[in-house]
């Protein structure tokens, strides 16, 4: 197990790429982020954030949506 | 009080079944997609009717149906909610799965962003576990083409095993063969072969032991899909399901055991009702990716590219607000300049008008009482509203549309998420605030975009404190009359940064109004939040010139033109009714004039706002009216004749701040307020709707007249 590598992808530095490795909520928010297409094994590359730090934008599958950090936290990545 | 679920979702679910009233002969036909796909375009293309459309997501809350007819066969449309999955339980969603899956259509057509193609097959591959009978249209072809995206359609159809169409909607290409498809499935021409989705053999062996008890009930293509969620365990589907289906899920013993065991199963297996979720989705956007690698090429990998350089300013961290507040004050700006001269045109025109109409009365005889109340009461109160209110709203609302088409909206709301978070409210609620521009009726009907109640009912409260198109001209026009003509200045300047102040003045107590609620009455924590930023689209610059005067303009200066007319009437009454001397109206502006000296206005003033309850649009034209049937009669020649109306009446620049500020914050118009009462569904939200902005209103005049007058500024 490599899991020291995981971080949440909140922590993902502008311009990089990461890929999921697991969802660690539960119930609505986790159903919330697999509607986006954040399974397992999907790249996401965070792009920028709001003039005030929090939401960040991130392309995830060809589309840009923007997330709170809360929510991004709850998403695992490796980089 | 009233944090219920009947105050949000399941009314709403039950009303949407409840509205599709189809004929006998007609083909029901639904429209589901992922939001801003141009769901709504196609809608409007096929119908021929006129749904609002704009570039951001979850606009169209509302639904819309509409009729075609191809060969011959009579088609009802319905547009079901975008979504972006049929599985989380937002209410959309559940509106759409619900139509789609007991409604019974006999086609539903899903429509696709071929910009966008693979995040879209999810919602495809989800849509063709319910139904068969499936038509994807895959829309924007001319945005893909743009961006040098190939999409290989017969690919993509026997990937998917239905038909499938490339459209752009805007340019009306591809819908007659789209119609053709639509037609060969209901006439049952065509036979489809959705693709079935296989998961994980365990799930798979599952499924298969409990399908022959759930097809002893159900003769549909979907047993699959009701087995798969009946393994899940999610409770507000299998309630619908029970509601809907003619699936005896409590007397069938036999099913209810098995389902006990296969479930136990699965959870031994490891699967517990995340993780089974988990399996599906996983899946099907497995299944997403690999169609779309098939089918989708692009020819130059930086499509995107423009766009992100766009976002990179438009949203940075130094120029995002400024350029959101520059974007708004060159609306504003342009407005101000435009109107002034299409306003005096008007008055010119109209007062040639009123001669003739008063000529033409006199002619046939009319006693002078009726004479008088309908030229100079009547008459003349609609053609104030039409000279003061239509430029400023015919300018205002093509620029406005213009930045909705574009798709800036959702990059405003990425903009101010941060503030909107610290007022512990829901992200959407930017969206449903920008909506509250166009008209705050159509904001608090949007805010069923926001599935927890506390911060839906947070977002209709505080709606009414950004300008709609009924107010901004009453902004316009007094800031124009008083701040225009400053020596040294740009022409319009000076009323163009009041007014924008103002309107930041609106968003900065939406954010004070939010946070003060969360704290109080509607305690509690924002909910998690997702905002797609849509790829930027070129505005079609006629059509939303059409679009704008014809749907919005005209409407909403319709609505304020039908309640002058009485309004009109009643104020000439009222200055020609004398008692002790004095007319009516003074009686009633004398009564209200202590209480509206203390907050920088008067008497009459505060009447037209009253008068005004049904549509703020009559405010300005019911103060005119009023200060010359007292005494100072003035011909209205143009705005800056306005101007000098109102200074011999008594106003100041005090008074003209007061009545801007009172003009942002008080009671919302007679429709918002019935539209509140209708959504809530508790008068005591609706009267916080009423009391909250009014006392801001009143407390915040107080406070600046009040320092204005102890420093001896006026």
């Amino acid at each position: 197990m490599k899991d020291f590598t995981l971080i949440p992808l909140c922590q993902l530095p502008m311009g990089r790429k990461g890929r999921v490795i697991k969802i660690s909520t539960k119930g609505k928010e986790r159903r919330r982020l697999l509607d986006l297409g954040l399974v397992s094994n999907t790249n996401v590359v965070a792009l920028q954030k709001s003039p005030s730090g929090d939401p960040t934008a991130y392309q995830i599958r060809g589309a840009v949506i923007a997330l709170r950090e809360e929510d991004a936290f709850n998403v695992l990545i490796e980089l | 009080m009233g944090l219920t679920v009947n105050s949000t979702g399941k009314n709403i679910v039950s009303d949407f079944n409840n509205f599709v009233v189809k004929t006998q002969d007609e083909f029901l036909v639904s429209l589901a997609g992922n939001p801003n796909v141009g769901k709504s375009t196609v809608f409007n293309c096929l119908t021929g009717l006129n749904q609002h459309t704009g570039n951001w997501p979850g606009k169209t809350v509302v639904n819309a149906q509409g009729r075609f007819k191809y060969k011959g066969e009579k088609f009802l449309l319905v547009d079901v909610p975008g979504t972006y999955s049929m599985m989380s339980n937002s209410v959309e969603e559940q509106i759409a799965r619900n139509f789609i899956c007991f409604g019974n259509p006999d086609v539903t057509v899903v429509v696709a962003d071929a910009t966008c193609l693979e995040r879209n097959l999810n919602l495809v591959l989800q849509i063709l576990e319910l139904t068969s009978s499936v038509v994807v249209c895959v829309n924007l072809m001319d945005e893909a083409k743009k961006k040098r995206i190939k999409i290989d359609m017969d690919s993509l159809s026997k990937s998917l095993g239905v038909p499938v169409v490339g459209v752009s909607a805007r340019k009306k290409e591809g819908l007659n063969e789209l119609m053709e498809s639509v037609y060969k499935i209901a006439c049952g021409e065509v036979e489809t072969n959705p693709i079935k989705v296989n998961y994980d053999p365990i799930i798979e062996q599952s499924v298969k032991n409990i399908e022959e008890y759930v097809n002893a009930d159900l003769h549909q293509n979907n047993t699959r899909w009701v087995c798969l969620k009946l393994l899940e365990g999610d409770l507000s589907i299998i309630n619908d399901i029970k509601e809907n289906m003619a699936l005896n899920l409590d007397g069938n013993i036999q099913l209810k055991e098995t389902l006990q065991k296969e479930k136990e199963w699965l959870k031994r297996n490891g699967m517990d009702e995340d993780s089974f979720r988990d399996i599906i989705v996983s899946n099907i956007v497995s299944h997403a990716e690999n169609i779309a690698k098939k089918a989708v090429r692009y020819e130059n990998s930086e499509y995107n590219t423009k766009d992100r350089i766009i976002d990179k300013i438009v949203m940075s961290k130094i120029f995002g607000i400024p350029i959101m507040i520059m974007l708004l004050g060159t609306i504003f700006w342009i407005t101000i300049v435009g109107a002034n001269y299409p306003s005096e045109v008007l008055a010119s025109g109209f007062s040639w008008l009123e001669e003739v109409f008063s000529r033409l009365l006199l002619s046939i005889k009319t006693p002078t009482w009726l004479h008088d109340m309908l030229a100079l009461g009547m008459f003349r109160t609609l053609s104030w509203v039409v000279s003061v209110m239509l430029p400023p709203m015919a300018i205002f609302f093509p620029l406005f549309t213009l930045l909705e088409d574009l798709g800036y909206l959702p990059r405003v709301a990425f903009n101010l998420d941060y503030f909107f978070r610290k007022s512990c409210t829901h992200g959407k609620q930017s969206l449903t605030m920008c909506m509250g521009f166009g008209c705050n009726a159509a904001g608090v009907i949007g805010c069923r975009i926001i599935d927890s109640p506390r911060e839906r009912l947070i977002a209709i409260i505080t709606n009414n404190f950004v300008p709609c198109n009924g107010r901004f001209p009453i902004l316009i026009a007094i800031a124009t009359v008083f701040f225009f003509g400053m020596k040294g200045t740009v022409e319009g300047i000076l009323p163009t940064i009041v007014v924008t102040g103002i309107v930041v003045l609106g968003v900065y107590m939406t954010f004070v109004i939010s946070k003060l609620l969360s704290k109080t009455i509607l305690k509690g924590v924002p909910s998690s939040f997702t905002l797609e930023l849509p790829p930027y689209r070129k505005p079609q610059i006629g059509k939303i010139i059409v679009r704008s005067i014809f749907d919005r303009t005209l409407f909403v200066l319709g609505r304020a033109v039908v309640i002058a007319v009485p309004a009109g009437i009643i104020l000439w009454i009222m200055a020609n009714i004398h008692v002790s001397g004095l007319n009516l109206l003074s009686h009633c502006a004398a009564f209200l004039n202590p209480f509206a000296q203390i907050i920088g206005m008067d008497g009459y003033i505060l009447m037209a706002f009253i008068l005004g309850l049904p549509a703020n649009e009559i405010v300005v034209p019911i103060i005119l009216m009023s200060y010359m049937s007292a005494g100072n009669m003035l011909e209205y020649e143009s705005l800056t004749q306005l101007g000098t109306i109102l200074t011999s009446n008594g106003w100041t620049w005090l008074t003209a701040l007061c009545v801007m500020i009172f003009t942002l914050m008080h009671f919302p118009c007679g429709t918002t307020l019935w539209t509140i009462q209708k959504e809530t569904k508790d008068i005591r939200w609706t009267l916080v709707a009423f009391l909250l902005p009014t006392i801001t209103g009143i407390v915040m005049c107080f406070a600046i007249t009040s320092i204005a007058r102890i420093f001896g500024l006026a």
